[in-house]
């Protein structure tokens, strides 16, 4: 499997116009629980536009739900998370701070693009429409300006020769590039990665890592990505944030947070690991 | 016991007259179950209360009284709210109406089964509730309930004879009625129960190839 090592033009396209390492996603005493469980603990934390960086941690320790909630797939309970300075599960009106409706949601969601452990592509769409269905239907994009854009996307992630295969005719790999090129479609300022590469055979995994490491570095694009993959948080990421519990217990550089970490938690974590 | 031959040609015209019925009221009332179904089944996802429970109640009541009871209320109740139709249009909206709250269950398991993530994909793609229905979730459900709703139209077409009872004479009316100035039941029973095999065998099969084509 080739992937093309320099910066393409659909992934330079995919940038987000200004990099100037302000705050792009902002988390304030988020809690998040189901029933008694207590999933994220008075959560505050936040990501500069451009950086890109991974969640580690136990599982159930609650690096998933940050992704979930930033998709609005679920709501905080208390506190407020910020996209771009502006409120992503609540709204302002009259002044006041109020639960979000889905039309604002939606709003503020367009901005952030996420890819799944199991792919979701669409099982009754062809590759192309796959990644043209939400730039035509949702961003009004015109259907030929969608499909040129979706063909160099493929290029990117090395499958143009398979744009007229339905998904289950591809391998796991091929699903989850396809999956990556139909999220980028959207030109997202932030990219969410969750465990992108659990659900796949090992000897598949390879060729998803590369594909995210290209666009990594060829594009400044934020990245938040949950993963249980060391080698390429140590690649990609600017800091890693280690969970534990429903809280960062320890954040830094990779080079830091890898080969001296502070934390006896952390030590344990990546002992058990790597 | 004596078969006749010459019954079974005297009972033809008026067989003929039943079988028009009998497709009219079930190609037409399965439109209507397989629309309406959906529309039950849809609202039964709402986010808004108000309407998942009066769609629930709805389609519970009529699903859990007897054809024959919502037929007669149609065709002798509406009349009082000057709701007037003739017998036969009467007959294809009530078993289009029952057999809807029957479609619903299948498409809602339709559409239960299609997995959660697809639901995720579109937020995730920002795509709108109308956009995201008609797209990804209903093209994955129908497919795999078609069999299922074809079942239901053979189901429909064995309930059929009961619109007879509101005056829509379909095969078996015209059956009673030929008998009660023949006196001859055999011929015509036997010819029109062979009828319901020739109609109902084919939709069998072809229910059994799509299962085959669509259910992978």
């Amino acid at each position: 499997m080739s992937v093309d090592k320099t910066p393409s033009a659909a992934a330079n396209e995919a940038t987000n116009p200004a990099v100037d390492g302000s705050e792009l996603i902002r988390f304030d005493n988020v809690t998040k629980r189901y029933g008694s469980n207590v999933v994220l603990d008075n959560l505050c934390f936040d990501v500069a536009s451009g950086k890109h960086v991974t969640l580690i941690g136990p599982s159930g320790s609650g690096k998933t739900t940050i992704l979930r909630l930033l998709m609005t797939l679920v709501k905080p309970e208390e506190g407020t998370i910020k996209v771009a300075g502006e409120y992503l599960s609540h709204e302002e009106r009259n002044g006041k701070l109020v639960p979000a409706g889905e039309k604002h949601s939606r709003e503020v969601r367009k901005k952030i693009g996420m890819v799944f452990q199991q792919f979701n592509l669409f099982p009754n769409m062809k590759v192309l429409r796959n990644i043209t269905e939400a730039p035509v239907h949702v961003l009004g994009m015109g259907k030929d300006e969608a499909e040129q854009r979706a063909r160099e996307l493929l290029e990117m992630v090395g499958l143009t020769e398979h744009l007229d295969k339905y998904p289950t005719q591809l391998s796991g790999g091929q699903q989850q590039r396809v999956a990556i090129a139909r999220a980028l479609a959207m030109r997202p300022q932030v990219l969410l990665l969750d465990e992108v590469t659990s659900a796949l055979d090992p000897e598949l995994v390879a060729g998803v890592l590369d594909v995210l490491r290209d666009i990594a570095h060829s594009t400044d694009i934020t990245m938040l990505c949950v993963t249980h993959e060391m080698n390429f948080a140590r690649d990609i990421s600017d800091d890693v944030l280690m969970f534990d519990a429903g809280r960062v217990i320890e954040s830094g550089s990779p080079e830091k947070i890898f080969s001296d970490p502070e934390h006896e938690r952390t030590r344990e974590f990546l002992s058990a690991v790597l | 016991m004596q078969w006749d031959w010459s019954a079974v040609g005297d009972f033809m015209p008026r067989f003929w007259d039943g079988v028009l019925v009998t497709l009219e009221a079930l190609v037409l009332g399965s439109l209507i179950a397989f629309a309406l179904g959906l529309v039950w089944a849809m609202a039964q996802r709402s986010p808004l209360k108000a309407v998942r429970w009066p769609v629930t109640a709805i389609t519970e009541f009529i699903r859990n009284t007897p054809l024959l009871v919502q037929l007669f209320f149609l065709f002798y109740v509406l009349p009082e709210w000057s709701v007037t139709l003739s017998a036969l249009t009467t007959g294809i909206i009530g078993l289009g109406l029952h057999y809807s709250t029957y479609t619903a269950e299948v498409y809602r398991a339709g559409i239960e089964g299609v997995p959660e993530g697809q639901w995720e994909a579109c937020t995730a793609l920002s795509m709108p509730r109308g956009r995201t229905w008609s797209a990804v979730i209903l093209p994955q459900a129908i497919r795999r309930v078609v069999p299922a709703l074809g079942n239901y139209v053979i189901a429909m077409l064995k309930d059929s004879p009961q619109i007879a009872a509101i005056g829509a004479l379909e095969m078996l009316g015209q059956a009673r009625q030929f008998t009660a100035t023949s006196f001859q039941p055999t011929e015509p029973i036997t010819v029109i129960g062979i009828a319901f095999i020739v109609i109902a065998y084919p939709a069998s099969l072809l229910t059994r190839a799509l299962e085959r084509r669509l259910v992978r």
